[in-house]
């Protein structure tokens, strides 16, 4: 023990990992010798120094091992009714596969993905630049690849009208038609009236993101963004959405940029499983506009106290995401994207604390 | 979930006409406690009458103090700047309850019709006397941890699960409803919901058909309020034991009766007479505050499994009492 104490120079288990992998020079840097406590093999901001590092001499070629800053300007297109929003093309899988390889340039990027990778991306309709700049982030924060093959499993994009229509029941006992804006895009279908929002959109409309966790309201994976508030999709009637404007996890994205939340949360390993993700995400952009609003909490200190646009404490994200439940566990991770891109500064994964201004900014 | 048919009411006395005719039809508005019970099968109306889009949502100051509209939304309530200025224990409690996605859901009037979480009732396999009156009660021999110390009967240990309500109740609001002949009808706060005695199927003193317009709370000087809530886990889960607390001081003497009012301990918002008798006139402070405490929770009938709600209680009345007033 105490001998390899003495060894010079000192790897953490981290940096002895990515050496192996070829992803990081075996010699530390003296920030990192410096910084370095006592072993033990700790968690703690060594990762995001030695990521850092790795790019920015660049590792093995593509130099796109880059975490690119996030335009925390851009947040939420659902919450001004009157800006414009993403409409999704609503394009079936082979109209959206036929656009593929449009750009040469992502020859390179794509080289180094799997086929499950390359299958993912063309399904959630990433291309160009912002292809390029989710494999980047999904390389230097590790997006698990049981993360990916669940959200391989989603399309980003709806049936066709033509497929709605064909979907739609012969003969309904309580039908009820409905007129709403979901991502954007009107949509009118018969429904029976037991039917919530949730099935509605999953199994009417193909947008299968929001997911059905445990359909009696105790859970949150089901979250949508209805007017502007958050709410849950699984206790609401389809019936009683007549000229509702919703918004779901697929249309959070701006045209080939994905939501600064659902990049933090990549960004921040915000998930394990990924099941409440969707919801989680929902969640977390309607309460940025909640605190610019200045709407209050449980452990608001003073709700008499009128207020503006409120920066959120840790405790005061927790409590105001606790409608939302993680069976994983990954809630520090999912507090620390949250506040990063409530308050537009890195924060550190474990605490949820601010640290040094954008790391990655020096890449 | 059995078939139903939904309309959507264009105005409250259409509303309350079409409930008002069939004993299986209900309205609805948020929906977030019914259609899980639809879901449960608990609740099975045979017609839905949606009453979301009634011109019920104002929040308003009023000669006598502030109405709130039965649609208004619970955030909208709890945000509203004329709550939160002059009822902040309300905005308060509101908080307390539920989560984000809920409250941005749920009604004002909703919220007081909510039923009890008790899980003998949400299990159609065992007998209930609230979801099928005559059936037996699961709760009286079976776990009863969550369950009533105060005014239950043999029929019925249930406890009723708003956090909103419990303010109300320490505020004296009293709640505006509509009847079939279109005349209003005020009920004072405590008497709209009840004790089960012998028909726990009845929550409250509505009949059926009457439909919640609106509800009034009066002015008042309280200078001290806060909503204490006790629960299995920081956030979002029902209250074991909460505490409304609201009181004037002038010089560090209680000025006129205070307010105090209990969650999670009955089967309707438990105002805590003997502890507010007990403090009136008196000097506010730690020891007057757990004589209080203690007048109110010796009347505490506690079941097998919920000893514990009665020395969590007088903590909780103490507690609340203590961050009303800067003391703790």
């Amino acid at each position: 023990m105490g001998k390899e104490l003495e060894s010079e120079p000192v790897l953490t288990e981290e940096e002895a990992f990515l050496a192996r992998e070829g992803e990081v020079s075996t010699t530390p840097s003296a920030e990192a010798a410096a910084t370095r406590p006592n072993q033990g093999g700790e968690l703690n901001e060594m990762s995001t120094t030695v990521v850092t590092e790795a790019a920015a001499t660049p590792p093995n070629q593509g130099g796109e091992l880059l975490v690119e800053p996030i335009d925390y300007q851009y947040i939420a297109p659902c919450m001004d009714p009157r800006e414009d929003h993403y409409i999704p093309p609503y394009a079936g899988p082979g109209e959206v596969s036929g656009e593929l390889g449009a750009g040469s340039s992502d020859a390179v990027a794509e080289e180094q993905m799997s086929s499950d990778e390359e299958r993912l991306l063309d399904e959630l309709g990433v291309f160009g630049e912002s292809r390029r700049k989710f494999l980047g982030q999904s390389a230097a924060v590790g997006l698990g690849a049981l993360a990916l093959q669940v959200i391989a499993e989603e399309k980003a994009f709806g049936f066709t009208d033509a497929e709605i229509l064909a979907r739609e029941p012969a003969a309904l006992e309580n039908a009820v038609t409905v007129a709403l804006k979901v991502n954007g895009a009107s949509k009118s279908l018969e429904v029976d009236s037991r039917m919530t929002l949730l099935d509605a959109v999953r199994e009417r409309l193909g947008l299968t993101g929001s997911k059905k966790g445990c359909d009696h309201g105790q859970c949150g994976a089901c979250t949508m963004i209805v007017d502007g508030r958050r709410v849950l999709s699984c206790l609401t009637l389809a019936a009683q959405c007549e000229g509702r404007d919703v918004t779901t996890i697929e249309g959070l994205a701006k045209g080939e940029a994905l939501h600064p939340m659902q990049a933090a949360f990549i960004k921040h390993d915000g998930f394990q499983c990924g099941f409440c993700t969707p919801g989680q995400i929902c969640s977390a952009v309607a309460l940025m506009q909640e605190a610019k609003n200045g709407e209050v909490s449980y452990v608001t200190a003073d709700v008499r106290q009128k207020t503006g646009a409120i920066t959120l404490s840790d405790e005061e994200i927790r409590e105001r995401m606790s409608g939302n439940l993680c069976r994983c566990g990954a809630y520090p991770n999912i507090a620390a994207a949250i506040k990063e891109v409530h308050t537009g500064k890195a924060t550190d994964a474990v605490a949820g604390m601010i640290i040094e201004e954008v790391k990655h900014a020096a890449v | 979930m059995q078939p139903f048919k939904y309309t959507r009411a264009a105005d409250a006395g259409g509303a309350v006409a079409a409930v008002f005719g069939n004993r299986e039809t209900k309205f609805i508005a948020g929906g977030t406690n019914l259609l899980d019970l639809m879901k449960e099968g608990v609740e099975n109306p045979a017609a839905l009458v949606d009453v979301t889009r009634l011109n019920l949502a104002q929040i308003r100051s009023t000669s006598s103090g502030i109405s709130i509209g039965a649609v208004a939304k619970n955030t909208d309530t709890a945000n509203h700047p004329l709550v939160r200025r002059d009822y902040p224990l309300l905005t308060q409690a509101i908080a307390a309850g539920a989560s984000a996605q809920i409250r941005n859901m749920a009604t004002n009037g909703g919220n007081l019709m909510q039923r009890t979480r008790c899980s003998y009732f949400y299990d159609v396999s065992t007998p209930c006397n609230k979801r099928e009156p005559g059936s037996g009660c699961g709760a009286m021999e079976g776990i009863n941890r969550t369950h009533a110390i105060f005014g239950w009967s043999d029929k019925c240990i249930a406890v009723h699960p708003s956090d909103m309500a419990v303010a109300l109740a320490a505020l004296n609001a009293s709640v505006s409803v509509q009847g079939k002949d279109g005349k209003t009808r005020v009920i004072a706060f405590a008497d709209f919901h009840r004790l089960p005695g012998d028909t726990p199927e009845k929550d409250n003193t509505l009949e059926h058909g009457e439909l919640i317009t609106s509800i009034e709370i009066p002015k008042n000087s309280f200078n001290h309020s806060y909503y204490l809530k006790v629960r299995d886990r920081a956030s979002y889960a029902f209250a074991l034991v909460s505490v409304a607390a609201a009181m004037e001081t002038k010089g560090g003497v209680i000025n006129g009766e205070p307010r105090i009012a209990m969650g999670g301990v009955a089967h309707k918002p438990w105002r805590a007479l003997a502890a507010e008798k007990y403090l009136a006139g008196k000097k506010a402070s730690e020891e007057n505050f757990t004589a209080a405490a203690d007048a109110e929770m010796k009347q505490a009938k506690p079941l097998e499994h919920n000893k514990f709600k009665v020395e969590l209680g007088k903590r909780a009345i103490v507690h609340a009492l203590m961050r009303a007033n800067g003391m703790a």
